[in-house]
């Protein structure tokens, strides 16, 4: 996302989404699909009274959750990837875990770890945490085992396979697993923020569901959208920055 | 003589596979000896377990007398006075061809940038690769890459140079410029043990040719009686399969 032609692009696409919705209003002509000239408007005036709290509440929570989730799963999908016996040990329950539909875990997950961020942060590591382990095991399964052999051939460390060979080869796989997995939390962190909390972007578009205010509903589903877009971005940033050869 | 690296008593086991049966050999220092025989005759097994790339089953690896497999200098300390060139050049794609040869200096060898750098310069230039240090190995050829890969392994000061079939993935025009560079390395004295095909190349080039079937060495003699006038009935129908090609 950085050359003109991507941005190009995006506002393009951005263009149509918006005026097709336009369009829909314009026919259908009810409150429940105000047209997005009201909506943005409501936003600029909304964004730093009532949204700005919820939106950094949110990001807050997507941050801490894949976070988490890469500190766990990057090592452990390492770990898998390197050692065949760990492999054999750990894929068979990373395998029947990764189906189990966690969101019907929340109830337990809020009844352990309480109503606050804890368990908000579990959801999603629990969820998002199984697609950044398969990913990064599969990454280092796919080096070729010559390129280890040359630099060990050099009297490399084990330290030194890690950080000159797996974590530069396996960086662009880690990082298209936490794309996808971005997306899947946010999508959790909306689910999981309609219950027991009063901020965050989820409870903030519900809220005004219930208040049956759909200006401030769409604009929460637009700011949301924005974020999901902000932090996709982040990472191509990154990606660009750490893997300039690909 | 000195002898660089000895082999005693050396097997190899995968599964109930035995790979490698009661080699014994060495390498004098500036020697050149080429491994010669079948494919899974065990050379290239042989040569791995030489640098530990594979861990032999039982015996003894002496490097300057001193078996390494009682690890009284460290696996990764060896390796480092034993170079490797490898069959499928094994480059790091990610880093340019002055990168390739300076990474392993300043990794592992704990050299300056500076110092590294002229090192790298001095075996690329050895090998005629100096116009290419800022290309990355996907942009050269084969025959260029096997160059920057002796380069590589030169730039670490071995001891000794390993090769693993290292002509037998290029196109049949590239094999000549990677077997100048090995020839120009012989002359100038630098020990090379060399598992190939080549056999005009070891007939030229090598002080001693080791014949290898089935996992153990056959024989072993100066080229002229291993090619003119070998001993063992498979090392002569070895010889005529392959000069019949």
């Amino acid at each position: 996302m950085q050359s003109k032609e991507s941005w190009r692009g995006a506002f393009c696409s951005l263009a149509v989404v918006l005026v097709a919705w336009w369009l829909i209003s314009w026919i259908i002509r009810l409150p429940i699909v105000p047209s997005p000239v009201d909506v943005f408007i409501n936003i600029g005036q909304d964004f730093f009274t009532k949204m700005e709290n919820h939106v950094l509440y949110s990001l807050g929570r997507i941050f801490g959750g894949i976070g988490l989730s890469i500190i766990i799963g990057v090592p452990l999908g390492y770990l898998m990837g390197t050692y065949e016996r760990v492999n054999r040990l750990l894929s068979p329950l990373v395998y029947f875990t990764y189906p189990v539909p966690k969101l019907a875990l929340l109830p337990v997950v809020m009844l352990l770890f309480g109503l606050g961020e804890a368990s908000k942060l579990i959801m999603i590591v629990l969820i998002v945490v199984f697609q950044i382990i398969v990913s990064s095991r599969d990454a280092v399964v796919n080096i070729p085992p010559e390129i280890f052999r040359s630099l060990q051939s050099m009297g490399a460390s084990r330290i030194q396979m890690l950080t000159e060979i797996i974590l530069p080869a396996t960086l662009p796989e880690v990082l298209t697993a936490t794309r996808l997995a971005l997306g899947t939390a946010v999508s959790i962190l909306f689910f999981t923020e309609t219950f027991g909390t009063e901020f965050g972007m989820g409870y903030f578009i519900m809220d005004a569901w219930l208040r049956v205010d759909y200006l401030d509903m769409y604009g929460g589903i637009v700011v949301l959208s924005l974020m999901g877009f902000l932090l996709f971005t982040l990472i191509d940033v990154a990606e660009k920055r750490l893997s300039p050869w690909r | 003589m000195d002898k660089i690296i000895e082999v005693r008593h050396l097997r190899k086991v995968f599964g109930n596979n035995e790979v490698l049966k009661d080699i014994n050999f060495s390498v004098s220092k500036g020697e050149v000896v080429c491994i010669i025989g079948a494919s899974g005759s065990g050379k290239s097994t042989l040569l791995r377990c030489l640098n530990l790339l594979e861990y032999p089953t039982s015996g003894e690896i002496l490097f300057h007398g001193v078996n390494i497999l009682e690890q009284k200098m460290s696996n990764a300390v060896y390796r480092t006075k034993l170079g490797m060139v490898f069959q499928q050049f094994n480059l790091f794609n990610n880093l340019s061809v002055l990168d390739n040869c300076m990474v392993g200096q300043i990794k592992v060898l704990k050299k300056d940038k500076e110092s590294a750098r002229k090192t790298a310069m001095k075996y690329l230039e050895l090998v005629g690769m100096v116009q290419y240090i800022n290309a990355k190995p996907d942009q050269i050829s084969g025959g260029q890459k096997q160059r920057v890969a002796i380069a590589r392994a030169l730039s670490m000061e071995p001891e000794a140079l390993l090769f693993d079939e290292p002509t037998s993935a290029l196109d049949p025009e590239l094999v000549g410029e990677v077997l100048k560079v090995m020839k120009d390395l012989a002359r100038s004295g630098m020990t090379m043990l060399v598992v190939t095909h080549e056999m005009g190349f070891a007939r030229e080039v090598a002080n001693r040719v080791v014949f290898m079937d089935a996992g153990v060495i056959v024989e072993e003699n100066v080229p002229e009686v291993i090619f003119n006038n070998p001993a063992n009935e498979r090392t002569r129908e070895f010889l005529r399969r392959i000069l019949d090609q």
